[in-house]
């Protein structure tokens, strides 16, 4: 009950600290173009071009027209980042703080708030590349587009809620980071983003039953123009909510021991 | 007032050896009922705190004494809020500061003012407080124009004096600190010196773990013998110093 008690009031304060994880967050964004002339564009520039090759190469392999692979292909690999690094910096979420968790009290959540915060900031830079591309091939945006907002915030909330767990567990055994990186590499091409979901005729099972398909769509969706399905929503909706509830309570058991594991 | 109270407070610290870290090796463990990779049971733990009790009031200034490993930096986290103890409780009436690590969280490629920021915040400054308190903290590293330029221009006296201007610029009412810290040439120390003592002086609770008699003969009104995680004797520091240096003879 204690414990309980005390994880709740982590997160509360976690929350509260914005002005520390808001100031961390774009630290580390910083950190990675500081020394470059284009700046943030950097982040930027290094998708546009894994894109623009992925998609002229790819496109004539499945035989999709450029205008319409390109778009999707672009959105797909935008969300897919913002998922993926999610899931592989949770790992280091709190190994790389060891130094701040041995030395400063405070909340253990904040380093999640952190990581969710640098790659929304990440995400949007990525995001021009998207615009680029839909200045190119004319896809005119829709009021589709605002449910955007909804389906990143149900990203991020799981993507906290599973870092924190994860995050706490790799703290403990070293070689659980490694195991999540292979399996993020299978996952990717599992899922629909190179290739497009109707391709797949007959093993429809990788598209509809992969919540990371789901995940995605919140994000292409809105963006190409589609709308998310009810399918969509159920599904996220449900690992988000389902998901947070267990990952509360093994928060609660593990908590106090991150300051011993890091 | 400033007030601590702690009530039976006892910690194991886990160590771990490389084989326990790994879950690939647990799950063989127990996966052969412990035949394979015994190795991976490795996990030494530690006692590091073993019932401890006592109160601080206001005013007192405690020094900790004690051979390495017998529990002081440990005790300090736990007082920080750090570590919290399995057994027992710890009560802190007041906002406590802890200086530990003064050049914890600095940006390389940020400025000098963008870190006094940055590491301000981390002390739990508000940023109302650090608007008001930058032009003081600048004035004291005495970097002028360097501050506008980025940390890993400065030279390692340089970056301590930044450090050492932040962590001290405000006082808290419980000082916690793990060692007495000084910084920069001859003159910046006697400089840091004494903020660091007025700093001791304004504060409500002092506690200072620290190997130097002479520290903490002169700053500190009590003291504790800690040994294997155990508070073997509390009083003045004289008295804590002559059993301390008598059991030192004694081994």
């Amino acid at each position: 009950m204690n414990q309980l008690r005390l994880a709740f009031a982590d997160l509360a304060d976690g929350l509260r600290a914005w002005p520390i994880w808001g100031m961390l967050g774009w630290q580390d964004v910083r950190q990675r173009y500081r020394r470059s002339i284009l700046g943030p564009l950097w982040l930027t520039l290094s998708m546009g071009v894994m894109v623009g090759a992925l998609g002229y190469v790819y496109g004539d392999l499945f035989k999709t027209p450029l205008d319409d692979y390109l778009p999707f292909l672009t959105v797909g690999f935008v969300a897919w980042n913002l998922i993926s690094t999610l899931v592989i910096d949770s790992c280091t979420a709190f190994i790389g703080a060891t130094g701040y968790i041995r030395q400063l009290r405070l909340p253990v959540s904040l380093y999640l708030f952190r990581l969710c915060w640098r790659n929304l900031i990440i995400f949007f830079h990525n995001a021009l590349v998207f615009v680029a591309v839909a200045l190119i091939f004319k896809v005119v945006p829709t009021w589709q587009l605002l449910w955007l907002l909804p389906g990143l915030a149900i990203i991020l909330y799981t993507g906290f809620w599973s870092g924190l767990v994860l995050g706490a567990l790799c703290a403990r055994f070293r070689d659980i980071p490694q195991v999540v990186s292979s399996l993020v590499q299978v996952v990717f091409f599992m899922t629909p983003i190179l290739w497009k979901p109707e391709l797949l005729t007959s093993r429809p099972v990788f598209v509809q039953e992969n919540p990371f398909f789901h995940f995605v769509e919140l994000i292409r969706g809105p963006m190409l123009g589609n709308g998310i399905s009810l399918q969509t929503w159920a599904v996220t909706l449900g690992c988000a909510l389902l998901g947070s509830l267990v990952a509360f309570f093994m928060f609660a058991r593990l908590r106090r021991r991150i300051a011993f594991w890091v | 007032m400033a007030h601590i109270t702690v009530q039976n407070v006892s910690l194991d610290f886990p160590l771990f050896g490389a084989g326990s870290r790994s879950l690939k090796k647990a799950i063989v463990r127990i996966g052969s009922g412990g035949r394979v990779a015994r190795e991976s049971n490795d996990t030494v733990v530690v006692k590091a705190l073993r019932d401890l009790s006592f109160t601080i009031s206001h005013g007192e200034r405690v020094g900790l004494v004690g051979p390495n490993g017998a529990g002081k930096s440990t005790l300090l986290r736990v007082l920080s809020g750090i570590f919290e103890p399995g057994q027992g409780t710890v009560k802190l009436q007041g906002r406590a500061a802890a200086l530990f690590d003064p050049s914890l969280g600095m940006d390389m490629e940020a400025s000098g003012y963008e870190n006094i920021f940055l590491r301000g915040l981390l002390m739990g400054l508000s940023r109302d407080e650090l608007r008001e308190k930058t032009e003081e903290i600048a004035r004291f590293t005495e970097l002028g124009e360097y501050l506008d330029m980025p940390v890993r221009a400065y030279s390692s006296g340089m970056l301590l004096r930044l450090a050492f201007a932040v962590s001290t610029s405000f006082v808290p009412e419980i000082l916690l600190m793990d060692e007495w810290i000084g910084a920069g040439d001859a003159r910046f120390l006697d400089k840091a010196q004494e903020r660091l003592e007025g700093l001791v002086r304004q504060s409500g609770i002092l506690v200072l773990a620290s190997h130097s008699e002479e520290i903490i003969r002169r700053l500190c009104n009590r003291a504790f013998l800690l040994e294997g995680g155990r508070l073997l004797a509390s009083g003045t520091p004289d008295e804590v110093f002559a059993l301390y240096n008598a059991r030192g003879a004694a081994d």
